[in-house]
């Protein structure tokens, strides 16, 4: 993908300098220390805090905001030990990624695999720009688990398909631009010899969303109707009738991509407070400052470990890595344990913090108390979404164990 | 810190599992047992092992060994665990090896460390004693002032391989802290070894001294280096003690596997119903993540990196859990068979649950993991 140099180190300590400069002189003083800002452009953002706009564009302009994807199509090119350096950085000055979004973690690695170099031009240079927002139409309320299933139908008219159907839970479609879809080009066929993987402007006439109102009280994901919606042909990601392939190659894209954000890979690390400091905001201490309760101390210990050792296990699986390489079955495997880590961490936090866990709103609860329980109940969703831990299990099971159906 | 194997590393490990397919397999193990083997292991294949460096990887070249590191060393022990090799790595190359080599101590250096790569000599470190459980402190053995040397009193427990051993290291509580005592087995008065036979079949002995003179030319290292010599020498087999465990879980896994994808019940192979996929699953998802622990640790190790410690509580606490699901499991997943002693497996669960309790149970190394963090 990018010109790796084998003799880093000087290279890298000049690069890691620069960078740093560059960092400071050109993120805005209003985001530094705001590493917890998510920055997700598209037409219809308005960010509150206009510093954002100006931090995504003059990033995007270095290259930055897409560090890994080649210079041509808007990307900045970096090595994987570059952007290493690059994210190191973001961490440790806690500002925030130039840009986050299903484009850069998720169509736009499956374009590199499979887009023609109009579709790379088009959609990676406008999603490295922040300029498009994009959403994920894969599950529908036929088809979840058994996503293969899915019903929704596109049928060739001239140089467009025309979509009827409708998908569900796609999370952001109120206010994305674009989504790219899975839609049934061949009912007759095998039900994963007829998909298609098809990108579709949302700004049209023949799309509608719904939201839905989650149990944490947000509504960050809808149901999405398409009545005579209409694509170009030219969005035709790899072949007709082809699409589960690319189907499965973003689903790899979409699991690397959430075992990044719970392992060592995102800077969500350091808007995290330890769960130790947490603990001795509840709970009291003996005189040696050993925690008090020894059953939540283990459970802390065990935690941590975990976590640990799963962020030592992507490094190995990354290290591993031969360039080029795309993510295969065990992809599976960090989806199943980085959601289930993440899971049973707010589980702690809500024993941690005991009854000041049960807030909702108003008085008597800290704003950080009120923000737990609400992260605590959209956790629960991460054993679900991009496949559930069942599902997972069962990829393993029979791709990388072997086991029979 | 990369965690990839170089070539040379991936030569190694290739090596040792040919060796271990060859010339260890579990059967020896099971006929060590049956014969009620004196010593335990076998001095033969201790030597050949010797013949490929592996008792010295990690000694100097000067010593007669290979100067490499824990790296390189883990990866020998891991397929040695494969199939539970009895030789004493454990007690003579890390326990005291490692004391011996960290004391500074040249002339007990010179005289043991050339003897332990060629495979001619088994000694072992008397870190436990009854009641202390995983406390590397909680030492009653005494060394009272004994005009220039010291007269020691106590009792050791499961001392690893110490009822075969040349010599022995004795950690004794003297009016300055904790120091080791290095002990020849044959010629010290005043100590009586004996056998203790164990659920897993590893050689270990009971160690009593009573009124044993210890010369100052026994003490090992400078004063007051005791305590650390020990905790340092414990941290290190605990390292390959790991590695050992990861091998024994991946082939009581392996062993599974196999047994999932061949036994049929209700017209079908057993390995297609969803419960057990999923526990297979999730197996192999610990093995991944004590892989990548055993490799931190040693590389943590070789760097001398300030994270030892809590690295290789990490590493005990993932590898305790890991190989007892992989054992517990393991003998579900055969049924019947599983409970009889003709099966391997068996021998998975019984190692699984020696390991985990040698060196720190997995709550301990989680409650050190703890202190280390300052909670
Ligand atoms: C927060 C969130 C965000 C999401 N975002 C998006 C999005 O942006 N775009 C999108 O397309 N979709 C999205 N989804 C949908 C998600 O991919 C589906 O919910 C998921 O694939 C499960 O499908 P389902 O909800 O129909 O559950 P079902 O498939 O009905 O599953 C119900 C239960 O049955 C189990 N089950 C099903 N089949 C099997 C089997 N073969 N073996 C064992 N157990 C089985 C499941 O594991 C689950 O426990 C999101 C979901 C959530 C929760």
């Amino acid at each position: 993908m990018s010109e790796a140099s084998p003799r880093k180190t000087s290279d890298e300590t000049g690069f890691r300098e620069a960078t740093r400069v560059w960092l400071l002189e050109n993120c805005p003083p209003s985001l530094q220390g705001k590493s917890q800002v998510a920055i997700w452009g598209g037409r219809k953002w308005r960010p509150e805090n206009p510093d954002e706009r100006v931090w995504l564009e003059r990033a995007a302009s270095k290259g930055f905001s897409a560090p890994m994807w080649p210079v041509a199509y808007g990307g900045g090119g970096l090595s994987k030990a570059q952007n290493k350096v690059l994210l190191s950085l973001l961490r440790e000055l806690r500002i925030p990624l130039p840009l986050v979004g299903f484009g850069l973690t998720m169509i736009g690695p499956t374009l590199l695999q499979y887009g023609t170099e109009a579709q790379k031009r088009e959609h990676l240079t406008r999603i490295a720009r922040g300029e498009v927002l994009w959403c994920q139409g894969y599950s529908e309320p036929g088809a979840g688990s058994d996503l293969a299933g899915l019903q929704c139908r596109a049928e060739e008219d001239g140089d467009e398909y025309i979509i009827n159907g409708s998908k569900i839970w796609t999370s952001n479609a109120d206010a994305a631009d674009w989504i790219f879809c899975l839609v049934r080009t061949d009912p007759d066929a095998p039900k994963h010899e007829g998909i298609t993987f098809l990108l579709m402007d949302m700004d049209q006439p023949g799309v509608t969303v719904r939201p839905i109102k989650l149990i944490s009280g947000s509504s960050p994901f809808c149901e999405t109707f398409f009545n005579d919606a209409r694509a170009l042909k030219a969005n035709v990601v790899h072949k007709v009738n082809a699409g589960w392939t690319v189907a499965k190659a973003l689903l790899g894209h979409e699991r690397s991509m959430i075992a990044d954000a719970f392992g060592v890979g995102g800077t969500g690390g350091t808007k995290r407070v330890s769960l130790a400091e947490r603990a001795r905001r509840y709970l009291p201490s003996d005189k040696s400052g050993r925690l008090g309760d020894p059953v939540l101390r283990d459970a802390i210990a065990q935690s941590e470990i975990n976590a640990r050792a799963f962020a030592l296990t992507v490094q190995r699986s990354k290290d591993g890595m031969r360039a080029g390489h795309n993510p295969g079955p065990e992809s599976s495997m960090f989806k199943v344990y980085g959601t289930e880590l993440n899971m049973a961490r707010h589980e702690l936090m809500v024993r941690i913090a005991g009854p000041q866990a049960l807030g909702w709103e108003g008085a008597g609860f800290e704003a950080d108390e009120l923000a737990l329980t609400r992260d605590w109940l959209r956790t629960r969703g991460n054993s679900i979404e991009g496949g559930t831990s069942e599902v997972q299990r069962n990829v393993i099971a029979k791709r990388v164990l072997g086991l029979p159906d | 810190m990369e965690l990839r194997l170089s070539e040379d590393q991936e030569f190694i490990a290739r090596t040792a599992a040919d060796f271990v397919k060859e010339k260890s397999p579990l059967a020896r193990v099971r006929e060590l047992r049956d014969k009620g083997d004196a010593i335990g292991f076998s001095r033969a294949l201790w030597k050949e092992m010797a013949g490929l460096g592996w008792p010295g990887i990690l000694y100097p070249e000067a010593l007669g060994g290979a100067g490499l590191g824990f790296a390189e060393l883990v990866l020998v022990m891991e397929e040695l665990g494969r199939t539970l090799a009895p030789e004493p790595f454990l007690s003579t190359v890390l326990l005291a090896g490692q004391a011996l080599a960290r004391s500074g101590d040249e002339a007990k250096m010179k005289a043991w460390l050339p003897k332990i790569c060629a495979g001619d000599a088994v000694l072992t470190l008397a870190h436990q004693e009854a009641g202390g459980r995983y406390d590397l402190d909680a030492v009653s053995t005494t060394a009272k002032a004994n005009g220039a040397g010291h007269r020691l009193d106590g009792e050791k427990i499961q001392v690893l391989d110490g009822h075969v051993a040349d010599a022995l290291l004795i950690p004794a509580q003297t009016d300055g802290g904790i120091a080791l005592f290095l002990l020849p087995a044959a010629t010290t008065k005043g100590l009586t070894i004996t056998r203790q036979q164990r659920l897993d079949g590893r050689g270990v002995a009971l160690v009593k001294l009573e009124g044993v003179e210890a010369g100052p030319e026994t003490q090992l290292g400078a004063p007051g280096a005791g305590r650390a010599l020990l905790h340092d020498a414990v941290d290190r087999a605990c390292v390959g003690l790991c590695a050992e465990m990861l091998g024994a879980m991946q082939q009581a896994f392996a062993l599974s596997l196999a047994h999932l994808k061949e036994r049929e019940q209700f017209g079908a192979p057993i390995g297609s119903f969803q419960a057990l996929k999923h526990r297979a699953a999730d197996i192999f998802i610990e093995i991944e993540l004590c892989k990548s622990a055993v490799m931190a640790a040693a590389r943590a190790l070789d760097a001398d990196s300030p994270e030892v410690p809590a690295l290789v509580s990490l590493a005990k606490a993932k590898c305790s859990d890991g190989l007892i699901l992989a054992a517990n499991e393991g003998v579900q997943f055969f049924g019947g068979v599983g409970m009889t002693d003709e099966y391997d497996i068996g021998f998975y669960l019984k190692r699984a649950r020696a390991a985990e309790l040698s060196f720190g149970d997995a709550a301990h190394h989680r409650a050190r993991w703890a202190t280390l963090a300052g909670y």
